[in-house]
This record gives structure tokens, sequence and C-alpha cells, in this order.
């Protein structure tokens, strides 16, 4: 039996990061995620690796495009307002097709905002982390032990398919402590990178890492190619769970700490006897449309749980079509929904729609 | 034990989030699930703190404690915000040291330490905590010698080993009390 250790959310992915080989972290301390620049800062010269507090996080994103260029595995962190500063090196490292993982430990907004748990990034992370077509890997851990294997496999696919992996977490994540099995964890051997910067020794053409391309030709080329590769993700990485969706009517769709709450709704609607369940997304891009779109079938309600105003409701309404109602249930700002407010929904939607109890 | 939820309060510096993460491991130990989360923010600098803590059979889906089983208030502030949250049934654990009003709910149990006071008696002025950990330990039937010095030597570092017998002792002085 593996041997499980308390850590907090922040910490696991720190750790996690290291396990997986990552040996250079730059970043800038926002909160609520510190911690994990501390843990680095801690760590990673005892192992030879490389901590960097930088001036700004936009100065950390472009060293992540540095060491990313010479093909090694490389991290930074921040939170909110700190990821929107890091846009313009996230649509670089796109262009420039490197791989890298960013984690975003979300906090309400917009803005400055405040320094409570907050979804509201969604949209920045799923649709839009900075200018031009491009999309990143986008993972949702919902316990410590995810963040941190999340953390591993979202190197793994960043270097796989040469693109940024985003975790997107929150404050609640980031913050508490759960028991953890760091020797649980699987780390798959490195993929090649033949591309790397890392000196010819005279025996090949220059490498050459660049998202500048004049020529409208050459870039549309990069664009169609970029994006036949993100046609294989969502065919083959999307990752989610279900949770009492065999026999349910109604569909709570969450991700994160809005579905480590909706779970208890969740388990005390069913000693009510409201047939309800949960797809819980954990891959946000790809989206997981399939099981949403099996369940359009059977379910005669979705909610969206969410710590935003409504974002990942647009998915949800997308991958079922609108063939039954999806409804918001929401706190914003640093608030977190209760598991009362879930059960009033849940019961809401099982009256609306009559038969689900 | 079905999951019981405890919320830790006080003022920064008292050893909430330290009281709290021992409970925590206290029931990793025995098999159990568990979840820690603190608040944070710029009310830890200097004013209050606390943690909500889980610890059950079933996997913990929200670690977000609203309606305690167990409260311990190491300040009066904290027994004012937190009294009325208490499940009916639950416990209040109250440092009188510092808590100088009784506690006005009759549907709980209220177990009232002078562990400020205790503590500095005991020449441990920094384990009040601690001595109210003990008695929470007590009361709940789990102050297990072998169980309790196994979870302080997962929450004090290799180097403070020193710490582990003073902090013991410091809940042994609760359990007692």
């Amino acid at each position: 039996m593996s041997d499980k250790v308390l850590m907090k959310g922040n910490e696991a992915i720190a750790e996690a990061a290291i396990i997986a080989g990552c040996r250079h972290y730059f970043g800038y301390p926002i909160t609520p995620q510190t911690e994990i620049a501390a843990y680095m800062a801690k760590r990673m010269p005892k192992i030879g690796g490389c901590f960097l507090q930088a001036e700004s996080e936009i100065a950390a994103i472009n060293m992540v495009y540095g060491v990313a260029s010479t093909g090694k595995r490389v991290m930074t962190s921040s939170s909110s307002p700190g990821i929107s500063l890091k846009g313009e090196g996230l649509s670089y490292l796109a262009g420039a097709d490197l791989p890298s993982l960013v984690i975003n430990v979300q906090r309400g907004g917009p803005g400055l905002g405040g320094i409570q748990p907050s979804q509201s990034d969604y949209f920045q992370a799923t649709r839009a982390g900075g200018h031009g077509d491009f999309k990143m890997i986008v993972l949702a851990p919902a316990s410590v032990q995810e963040m941190a294997e999340l953390t591993v496999k979202g190197f793994e696919l960043a270097d796989k398919y040469r693109m940024t992996a985003m975790i997107l977490a929150d404050g609640t994540m980031g913050q508490m402590m759960e028991p953890v099995a760091l020797d649980a964890l699987k780390v798959n051997p490195t993929v090649e990178k033949p591309w790397a910067t890392v000196g010819t020794k005279m025996e090949r053409e220059h490498n050459i890492v660049n998202s500048l391309f004049l020529d409208p030709a050459a870039l549309e080329q990069t664009n169609f190619e970029r994006f036949e590769r993100y046609k294989t993700i969502e065919e083959t990485e999307t990752l989610y769970e279900e949770y009492l969706m065999d026999d349910a009517e109604i569909c709570v769709a969450a991700f994160g700490i809005a579905a480590r709450v909706s779970k208890n709704a969740i388990d005390e609607a069913r000693k009510q006897g409201i047939k309800v369940g949960m797809i819980r997304p954990i891959t946000l891009w790809p989206f997981p449309t399939a099981p949403f779109k099996k369940a359009a079938e059977h379910c005669k309600a979705f909610i969206s749980v969410e710590l935003s105003m409504g974002q990942m409701i647009e998915d949800v309404r997308l991958a079922t079509e609108c063939k039954a109602p999806v409804t918001l249930c929401n706190r914003v700002g640093g608030m977190i929904p209760s598991p009362e407010q879930v059960l009033a929904s849940i019961c809401k939607a099982a009256e609306q729609n009559g038969g689900a109890k | 034990m079905s999951t019981k939820q405890f919320l830790f309060s006080g003022f920064g510096g008292q050893g909430i989030l330290f009281a709290g993460k021992f409970v925590a491991y206290k029931g990793l130990m025995a098999g159990k699930n568990v979840s820690w989360l603190p608040s944070y923010g710029p009310e830890m600098r200097g004013g209050t703190a606390s943690c909500g803590v889980i610890v059950g059979d079933e996997a913990v889906g929200s670690p977000i404690v609203s309606t305690p089983d167990v409260l311990v208030a190491m300040n009066l502030p904290s027994l004012d915000k937190y009294e009325s949250s208490v499940a009916p049934g639950g416990i209040i654990f109250v440092d009188s040291t510092l808590v100088t009003r009784p506690v006005n709910r009759t549907d709980v149990t209220v177990y009232a330490l002078p562990a400020t006071q205790m503590a500095s008696d005991n020449g441990t002025p920094t384990l009040a905590n601690m001595i109210l950990v003990g008695k929470i330990l007590e009361a709940l039937g789990e102050f297990d010698e072998e169980g309790v010095r196994a979870a302080l030597g997962k929450v004090i570092s290799a180097k403070r080993a020193d710490m582990l017998d003073v902090n013991f002792n410091a809940m042994k002085l609760g359990a007692n009390y």
C-alpha cells in the first residue's frame, strides 16, 4: 500500500512536477498559489534544478519559452490576474509549438478581484488564452491526488502534442490538504524532441524555434497542421468521470471544487428519491462532448454548477444540442455554492421536469 | 465513527492550523478519509485564523465545513462568529482563558478549558492548542497513546523531535482536565 501524506494541493502540484522531471520553474508570487513557488524555491536547489522568481509574470512565461525551446520540462504557475499577464507568452508558445505546463489556481475576478476561489477563467483557458487561433489542453483536478496526477499527465500531453497544458484549479484546491500517494504516480518515458535547440554538434541543420511567419501561406499552413493535432486530441484525450449516471434523469455538470460540493448535494437528492447524477469533465478542453450527448438521450434536465456567471454552461448546451434545458447554479467573486444551494437547484429541476422523482 | 466535521478557530499564532492538521493526520492514520481546508487571506495576518477538517469513513465530498459537529473556539470572536453554525447535538470546546462569556446554545455539549492559562502554568505557553486537542480526543473516546504519538510524529518535523513529548504531555494535560 502506498504511503499517504497530507499535502496542500499547491504543494502536490510542485512535488508532482519534480517527479515528472521538471527541473525549471519560473514564477511570481500571487495568492492563492504561492505555495507552489515556495515549494520549488526549497526543493529545486537541492536537486540541481532551477527556481527563479522572475521580475514579473510576463518575464516568467518568456523564461518558460526559453527553456521549452531546449526541450526540457518547464513550468510556471500563477493565479487569474497573473495568467492574463502571461497571455502574450501563451500565444507565442502556441505559435512556436512549444510544450509547457502552466498552472492557474483561480481567484475571483475580473480585475485584481479577490483572493478567494473562482472558476471564472474557464473561457480564458478553453477559448482565448491569448491572441490567435490556438488551444491549450486544460485539466481540471477535483482532489489533491488529482492535482498531482494531472500535473504529470499535463507534462506528458504537452510533450506529446507540442503545446501548453494548463491545470485549471482554484483557491480551494490549492489551499486544501488531503492524503496524497505520490509513489503511486506513474511517469512514462519522455518522447524524443528532435526539434529542440540544443546545439547541432555540426551534425545537422539548425533547429529554429519561432512564431513569426511573414508569408501568409506558410502561416496558414502552420495553423492547419496545428488544428490537425487538436483534432487528434479531441478524439483521443478526453477525460471525464461519471457519478450515478446510469439511471439519472437529471444531470449535474461540474468540475473541480464545484464537483465536490455537487457530490454532497447529489447524495442527499438520491436519499430523497431524485434520480440525479453527475458528469465531471476532467479535460475542459477537449470538452467531453460524447458523455453529455449520450446523457441528453435520457436526462430531462441539466444543471451546470460553476463558480462563474455561467461559462462551462455554454459547452454543456453545445454538447447536449439543446435537447434538454440547461440551468445554472452558481456563486461568484470568491463565494462557493453550498450543497444546499445545489440541492435546491436539483429539486427545482425535478419538479419542473415532472417524473424525475 | 461516522463523518465528523471539525472547525478550529482563533487568533493567528495560536496554532489553529497545526491543531487541525494533527486531527486530520490522526484520522488518516486510522484509515479514515480526511480533508483540511484553511481560511486564507488578509484576515490571517494578525487576525482570526480557522480551518475545517473532515474525518470520515466515506470519501470527502465538499471540504468546506459550514455546519461543524465540533467547534473549537480559542477566542471570543470565534465563538461569536461560529457558535450558531454548530450542528445540533454537536460539541463546542472553548479556551475559557480568552473566551469570557458562556456558550449560549443549549443543544450542544460544551467543554470549557482555561487552556491558555494551563499552557502558561505548564511552562509551554504556545501549546494551548494541543491542550484543547487532547481534550477533544478524550471526549470523542479517541485518545490512544500509540495513535496520538504516531500522528504527532507526522506533524512535528524530525529536527524538532524533542517537541514530541512536550506536545504529548500538553495533550495529556488537556485530556485529564
